[in-house]
């Protein structure tokens, strides 16, 4: 999949005046099938050869399979209560990750425009990240979740616990965009009596783009773990983090439960990079097929 | 601004477009060596003239181009374009440059690349425009225009880079080894076509160049360096008329100068 979603990004040469011979796009849904049928033949080998009993792992009929049946008798299929799980979780996620990215965003232009700043807090930026988020969350609900809780918007400590988690990957890929810019470039700018603005505008940011782009799927992903992981001290109910750590408390009584939370989960942060990749392929069009 | 004209070599006369006067420039190495890039050197560049730097590597030729640039400071020395200094030439964007790679910007189609030095000096879009598509007519890029440069050869990414450099009709175009990565005949080629862009254009031209039979045809003057330290060992004036046919290469002048610039550099 992940495969699918990097060519994607080089079929934007087609647009161009001389389509590139990039691969058609009826190949890569061939492509995408054929790394799930060897998922799927993977899973139900693995499955047999060491003889697991559905404990260890369910066989993936019996996974896909709980999704259409209800947890208990008159109650919605697991499927949709996972469903709404999963989007209550997106939004979250999706919210820590504008707030995130648009933070990682600024302090890469930030230090790539001052050494001072980037000596001074660079550091602090990474030893942030050393810092576990189990040691942080609890912190950020004790902090925010009473106002979030009386404003209507019990959502805030995961958002900000998930802009927390997705900032850092974009703050280096950017800087290292940013400040990559070869010096011819930048001399071209300097012999038309560029601004500081305009060489940002015009070359860094443009220059930067394709770094920026790794840098938002990675975070893209990282989100909705984050938003998982953020539910979790934050005592909410409504997202996949509840019921991830519900279905693993009652494992014995439905193996199959929690592996369908977990691929439902999964399929979100695929989800999240799909969009980033559409998104790059929509933006960053110039590039030759040879390049990702 | 068509016609072409001998261009005066030794007498010309006005203010020189380039004036560097009694230049030095030492660099430090890591280890606290300090090397001198260039040694006293003068240099004057009439309006019009046509004027190659050669030189063996590390003789600073590039350097003095640098200098000319405003990208790099003198140590010491006098250093004018059209009588000002060269940091206020640049902010008067008075000289157009062309590096030995295009540096076009792989994000910008052809035409947008040669309207950027436009959209820096916040020209209106439709005038850039019109100003870029006239620029590309003159490299005879018009049909690439909307392509993007790993679309292009090596040469025509260079044309671009020409066209480019001369979209806002800058007094000066510096040229640092323009055709340095082309091979042998596309360099030929594009020496011709420069020589047909520049009889049109009649820029004052500082050329960099590593090859002597580039240097005769394309100058009005051959100012030949040496390294260790960088200095200017010889000046050879190029007294072919323009327009220069290609033919002229092939005659008993030409070889003449040719073997001039060549015992220059022999020192």
């Amino acid at each position: 999949m992940t495969d699918l979603l990097l060519k994607a990004n080089t079929e934007a040469v087609s647009a161009d005046p001389e389509p590139q011979t990039g691969a058609p796009s009826w190949r890569q849904v061939l492509n995408f099938a054929l790394g799930l049928v060897l998922i799927v033949a993977l899973w139900q080998i693995i499955k047999m050869l060491f003889r697991l009993t559905d404990l260890q792992l369910p066989g993936l009929p019996g996974v896909i399979g709980a999704l259409f049946q209800p947890l208990q008798a008159d109650q919605p299929l697991l499927g949709t209560v996972l469903l709404q799980a999963a989007l209550y979780t997106l939004r979250e996620a999706f919210i820590g990750f504008v707030v995130g990215s648009l933070l990682g965003f600024a302090l890469a232009v930030l230090f790539a425009h001052s050494r001072l700043l980037e000596r001074g807090l660079l550091p602090f930026v990474v030893a942030s990240q050393t810092v576990p988020i189990l040691a942080i969350a609890p912190m950020v609900v004790v902090w925010l979740g009473p106002s979030a809780q009386a404003a209507g918007a019990a959502w805030l400590p995961v958002a900000v616990i998930t802009a927390y988690l997705t900032f850092f990957p974009v703050t280096i890929n950017s800087l290292r965009g940013l400040i990559s810019v070869p010096t011819s470039a930048l001399e071209l700018m300097h012999s038309y009596a560029a601004s500081r603005r305009e060489i940002l505008f015009k070359l860094r940011i443009p220059h930067a783009l394709p770094y920026i782009f790794t840098a938002l799927k990675i975070a893209a992903t990282g989100s909705v773990v984050g938003a998982i992981i953020g539910e979790l001290p934050s005592g909410i109910q409504a997202g996949l983090g509840s019921t991830i750590l519900t279905f693993s408390q009652y494992y014995i009584q439905g193996p199959a439960r929690l592996w369908a939370t977990n691929i439902v989960a999964a399929l979100c942060g695929l989800f999240a990079f799909a969009l980033v990749a559409i998104a790059e392929r929509l933006i960053v069009r110039w590039q030759p097929s040879t390049s990702r | 601004m068509n016609e072409p004209s001998p261009i005066p070599v030794s007498a010309a006369s006005g203010t020189p477009v380039v004036h560097v006067q009694n230049v030095n420039q030492r660099f430090r190495t890591p280890t606290g060596q300090v090397i001198t890039a260039l040694q006293n050197v003068d240099l004057d560049i009439m309006p019009r003239e046509f004027v190659s730097l050669i030189g063996p590597s590390g003789c600073g030729k590039s350097t003095l181009l640098r200098i000319v640039a405003d990208l790099l400071t003198p140590s010491d020395g006098v250093v004018q374009v059209n009588g000002k200094s060269a940091h206020d030439a640049r902010l008067a964007r008075d000289y157009g440059i062309v590096f030995q790679s295009a540096v076009l910007y792989d994000w910008r189609s052809v035409i947008k690349n040669v309207e950027l030095p436009l959209e820096v000096m916040r020209q209106p879009a439709a005038a850039r425009t019109e100003r870029a598509r006239a620029m590309l007519q003159l490299v005879e890029l018009s049909d690439f225009a909307n392509h993007y440069p790993w679309q292009l050869s090596g040469g025509m990414q260079q044309r671009v880079a020409i066209a480019r450099a001369l979209t806002f009709e800058p007094s000066l175009l510096l040229m640092d080894e323009p055709f340095g990565a082309l091979d042998e005949m596309t360099r030929e080629r594009m020496n011709i076509e420069l020589l047909n862009i520049w009889n049109k254009t009649r820029n004052t031209v500082l050329f960099i160049t590593h090859s002597i039979q580039e240097a005769v045809y394309l100058s009005s003057r051959v100012v030949v360096m040496a390294a260790r330290p960088g200095r200017v060992v010889k000046t050879v004036p190029i007294d072919l008329p323009y327009p220069r046919d290609p033919e002229v290469r092939d005659t008993e002048h030409f070889f003449h100068l040719v073997s001039e610039v060549r015992a220059g550099l022999r020192g």
